[in-house]
């Protein structure tokens, strides 16, 4: 099992969210975040001064599947969220140790 | 004007007083709590709240009475005889606006009073604590606004030398705006000084009611319903609009965008500038006088505040200070007596007048500047200024009120 974790933009959700439906992965946890990589930050003016404003708002999707879909589920999401522009943000992918469903307690790749 | 109730005029001054008070509650609450850190926004906009009420209770006890009641010791201040409200009758018309009750009257500048100092607060946002401005708030009203609002409105020495000030740009805005100044010399520069609104949506709002309830401070200034008060009324909306646009334009000269921030504080500093002359100059005065508001608000603003180092958080200075002060020249230039028989400036035969304003202007000035300089350094040395350190890093807001603007 792998978890992906997408920092991607927040205006390429919707986007990634349904092309990741497409493909038949449909859990994913989305958290607002707040950061900075190569992009470093955008410049804003308030009466005459200007401010490098230099973390941005992101969106974190964080998805776990099993193993043989991680290509699958990488590409998409590359595909969807791509710009091209700096800015575009990253994605993590790890090993997961197990998962367990609540509701049943069952656990493995049942459970995912 | 004979002493006889009109009944149009009461209404109107009545729709006045509630449009002014619209100005500070919400209008300037909004507009400074949006250009706030989010970690302050309930501490600034509780301070134009409380100002509010402290001055509405000051103002039926004595402030009125002190500040418009009959002329004494030579123009210096007014005869309080009706203290603690006593003695003012229902149906007793206002005898500086001999048809409308006394009543109407003494709100409708309550609410004048109340303004000018929620103004100052936008200068010392962020770090001044809340018991001392409440004490400022009960200070500064009673020796500097009462004083100067008797100086030029009450009959004191600034009326009869002829000062010309229609709706408060020496009493309201210059004065807000130089005690501002004091107010932030004293207390020192914060430890982060940008200006990164957490909300201009509310500053837009805040400045569009201010825009709103400008009409009943300028148009209502004629303390009556007909040609003067509909002259004012354009007047006014023409400065402003015509400074709005030359800010932007300024905004995009100098950094290649056009602002909304920068729209909104050139609409308040057109707003400001036709204070002192809505009814004393033509509609035509009023394009010019708002075109160059903006210029001289910029220019305090992006040069003077950081050549000389204050940290007026919100440009109370720069905006109401400067843009008042122009506007008290400027109605020593324009104003025409066919549009107010009680004023005439340099444009039309009388080039005295724009003596009298600069008197006055450094009148008010030099006072409201020491004597802020005083009650704030009284201030200073027992309840002390500013919240300490820790305070100031976290927000007012949690430290101040134990509350929060925002749950998410």
């Amino acid at each position: 099992m792998k978890e992906i974790v997408a920092i991607i933009r927040p205006n390429k959700l919707d986007d990634v969210k349904d092309a990741l439906e497409e493909i038949g992965c449909h859990g994913m946890t989305v958290i607002e975040v707040k950061g900075r990589g190569r992009q470093l930050g955008i410049t804003e003016s308030y009466r005459g001064s200007d401010y490098r404003i230099d973390m941005l708002p992101k969106t974190r999707l964080e998805i776990i599947i099993n193993d043989e879909d991680t290509e699958k589920v990488v590409g998409t999401i590359v595909k969807t969220a791509q710009t091209g522009d700096i800015g575009d943000g990253k994605i993590f992918i790890s090993p997961v140790e197990n998962v367990v469903r609540i509701r049943t307690g069952e656990s493995g790749d049942k459970a995912v | 004007m004979d002493p006889v109730l009109n009944s149009g005029d009461t209404a109107w001054m009545l729709i006045s007083t509630a449009l002014v008070l619209l100005m500070t509650v919400p209008g300037v609450a909004l507009f400074y709590g949006g250009l706030t850190k989010k970690t302050n926004v309930l501490n600034t906009m509780f301070m134009s709240l409380i100002a509010f009420s402290i001055t509405s209770v000051i103002w039926i006890l004595y402030g009125y009475q002190f500040a418009f009641g009959t002329d004494t010791l030579m123009g210096l201040i007014g005869n309080p005889s009706n203290l603690l409200f006593s003695g003012i009758g229902v149906d007793q018309l206002a005898p500086l606006a001999p048809t409308i009750p006394e009543t109407v009257y003494v709100a409708f500048q309550m609410t004048f009073a109340a303004i000018t100092i929620a103004l100052i607060s936008g200068a010392v946002v962020e770090r001044m604590k809340f018991s001392s401005w409440v004490a400022f708030v009960v200070l500064w009203v009673t020796f500097v606004y009462v004083p100067i609002a008797h100086w030029v409105w009450g009959g004191g020495f600034l009326a009869q030398l002829g000062a010309l000030d229609f709706a408060g740009g020496t009493v309201v805005h210059l004065n807000s705006g130089v005690a501002a100044l004091a107010l932030v010399l004293l207390l020192g520069k914060r430890k982060d000084t940008k200006l990164l609104p957490h909300n201009l949506g509310y500053s837009v709002i805040g400045a569009s009611l201010l825009w709103f309830g400008w009409f009943g401070f300028n148009a209502g200034s004629a303390l009556s319903a007909g040609g003067l008060a509909g002259s004012a009324f354009l007047a006014t909306n023409t400065a402003t609009a015509a400074a709005m646009i030359s800010w932007v334009i300024i905004d995009y000269i100098k950094t290649g965008k056009p602002t909304l921030l920068g729209a909104i504080s050139g609409a308040v500093a057109g707003l400001v500038a036709i204070t002192p002359a809505a009814g004393f100059v033509t509609i035509q005065a009023a394009v010019i006088i708002g075109l160059l508001t903006s210029v001289v608000s910029y220019f305090a603003i992006s040069f003077l505040k950081s050549k000389l180092g204050y940290d007026d958080a919100l440009d109370v200075f720069g905006i109401h200070g400067m843009s008042g002060m122009w506007g008290a020249l400027a109605t020593g230039l324009f104003a025409a007596p066919f549009i107010n028989s009680l004023g005439t400036g340099v444009f039309y035969g009388n080039p005295g007048q724009i003596v009298t304003q600069i008197i006055a202007i450094a009148v008010v000035g030099i006072y409201s500047f020491v004597v802020t300089i005083i009650l704030g350094k009284i201030l200073d040395m027992t309840i002390g200024l500013r919240v300490d350190d820790k305070e100031e890093i976290e927000g007012l807001d949690t430290n101040q009120h134990e509350e929060s603007g925002y749950r998410i």
